[in-house]
């Protein structure tokens, strides 16, 4: 019997160049980046909400915000789909006007958001709850106005925070199964992520297929890790927080 | 001092927060909303009938065996690796923590392929399980073991930085008033992180009950014998039996509620018995 670490390193290059898992690779991680980006500007604007303003169901507010986390997988992808199909919730309003989610690659970008949603949120947070009122005194006294305190003074603290997050919510998006295979059709070439196309290849029982393309993940998911670390490093040195 | 140039005004505030709660409303809680009424899109007797299938039943039972193995199992080795980094110096403990970590930042598909590679028929050890005459891959062990590796952070993670801040200075009044090792550990250590504790414990079960990407590809779906419930959701759905396949759903949106709920009544009521920072 063939075990799997027989691949030679030619075999092992032609499987993670080859056109339909370079394609994979392409959607998995520009999908997450997008998702990402989307979290990173959301996520700063609920947290600064939560953290700056009262007002009534703030609390109920702050704890959805990780539904995501404990909301399985399996659920938040059958939920989407059926939300952005055709003749769903929201889908329905969408398709006339001629924009597809579901079984597309933009229903894998809302996927990846929504399971990504609280890691920004709660990487920033606390940064923005230490932060001292009396820096954005100082600068209102020195006489900026409200748009330049909060620009060049408060949002430049938090960009540590922030890439934190995004990369955070960057990480899980790439590894993300169980919501996407729902809503993303799952073709070759056009909607098939990454993690699909490991388990594809695992039915066929190709296991050396899947396993090298399952390392090309990792390594890149250990260099996604590494640069979370040195951000946080970087601003525990520059900031004095994590 | 909310107003001109210590806050934002009024409209600007007013309009933040109808945006950031308009994008919340959107992508959690309408969701949210629509498990339960796509379970109940054709009345409450047809979705009471989604329970009466064997099948489910037994995804039922599977996950919660699964879960109450693999949660206790997890509270002993998070509590042991928090332990042992917390409050003792060794080589090697940077590679712990970091070991400790791993799951979260592999994907869930690959940590069930890793167990395919060790225990699978053309695994590593392979060969060996088939003489126990003992099935791993495509059988309930597997699925117990992929679930406590996605599932091993958990409650580590809540403990380790709760027992730094705390350090050592308990344990070694007690051990100086003379009580043993073992019972400084349970009268001292172990009432000082309980609600750390029971937070991973959540945190951690929602998660066993709830994986998908480990399970799925270690379990083989075979109904009735290595379905759990979100395999068992994939299964009806993509039958096209909406109503029961929502059904399964909302019982685990349902323990997801639940966790969340009781996590943040201990945040609010038992915020100092917990890490200050919680990463995630």
């Amino acid at each position: 019997m063939r075990r799997y670490a027989a691949l030679t390193w030619g075999q092992f290059w032609e499987t993670v160049t080859a056109p339909r898992t370079l394609a994979a690779y392409r959607l998995s991680f520009g999908a997450s980046f997008l998702a990402a980006a989307i979290n990173g500007v959301f996520g700063l604007l609920v947290a600064w909400v939560l953290e700056r303003y009262d007002f009534p169901g703030k609390r109920l507010v702050d704890g959805l915000v990780d539904l995501p986390f404990a909301l399985p997988t399996a659920v938040a992808g059958i939920v989407l789909t059926t939300f952005y199909a055709g003749n769903g919730w929201i889908g329905q309003y969408l398709e006339p006007r001629g924009i597809k989610v579901a079984y597309t690659p933009l229903g894998i970008v809302i996927a990846l958001t929504f399971v990504g949603l609280p890691f920004v949120v709660r990487t920033v947070q606390p940064v923005l709850q230490d932060f001292e009122r009396e820096v954005e005194e100082a600068s209102a006294t020195l006489g900026a106005g409200r748009g330049q305190t909060v620009f060049r003074v408060v949002l430049p603290a938090l960009v540590p925070a922030l890439l934190t997050g995004g990369a955070l919510a960057f990480a899980r998006a790439v590894g993300e199964y169980g919501s996407v295979i729902f809503i993303a059709g799952n073709m070759p070439f056009v909607s098939e992520i990454a993690p699909l196309l490991i388990v594809t290849r695992l039915e066929e029982f190709d296991y050396a297929g899947a396993s090298a393309i399952a390392t090309v993940m990792l390594i890149i998911s250990f260099a996604a890790l590494l640069v979370i670390n040195s951000i946080q490093a970087f601003s525990r040195r520059r900031f004095g927080h994590a | 001092m909310h107003d001109g140039v210590f806050g934002e005004g009024r409209a600007v505030r007013w309009t933040l927060i109808a945006l950031a709660v308009g994008f919340l409303v959107l992508f959690l809680v309408l969701p949210l909303l629509a498990v339960f009424a796509e379970a109940l899109r054709r009345g409450a007797a047809a979705f009471f009938a989604a329970f009466d299938d064997a099948d489910t039943q037994a995804a039922i039972r599977l996950t919660l065996l699964v879960a109450a193995i693999a949660v206790p199992l997890n509270l002993v080795f998070g509590l042991s690796a928090a332990w042992a980094i917390a409050k003792f110096e060794f080589p090697g403990k940077s590679v712990l923590i970091s070991l400790i970590d791993l799951p979260f930042s592999v994907s869930p598909v690959v940590s069930g392929l890793v167990y395919v590679l060790l225990f699978g028929a053309k695994g590593l050890l392979g060969p060996l399980v088939d003489d126990w005459d003992f099935k791993i891959i495509f059988a309930v062990p597997g699925i117990v073991l992929a679930t406590i590796f996605v599932t091993f952070p958990f409650i580590a993670r809540e403990v380790i930085p709760l027992m730094q801040e705390q350090g050592t200075a308990d344990e070694e009044a007690a051990l100086t008033l003379g009580a043993s090792g073992f019972r400084t550990f349970l009268t001292v250590t172990l009432p000082n992180v309980r609600w750390a504790l029971l937070y991973g414990v959540l945190l951690c079960n929602a998660r066993a009950m709830g994986e998908f990407g480990a399970v799925s590809v270690v379990s083989g779906h075979i109904r009735g014998l290595t379905n759990t419930m979100p395999l068992q959701v994939e299964i009806l759905y993509n039958e096209y039996n909406f109503v029961a396949a929502f059904a399964v759903a909302s019982l685990l949106a349902g323990l997801a509620l639940v966790t969340l709920g009781a996590k943040s009544v201990l945040e609010w009521r038992y915020g100092d018995g917990l890490a200050r920072v919680h990463r995630h």
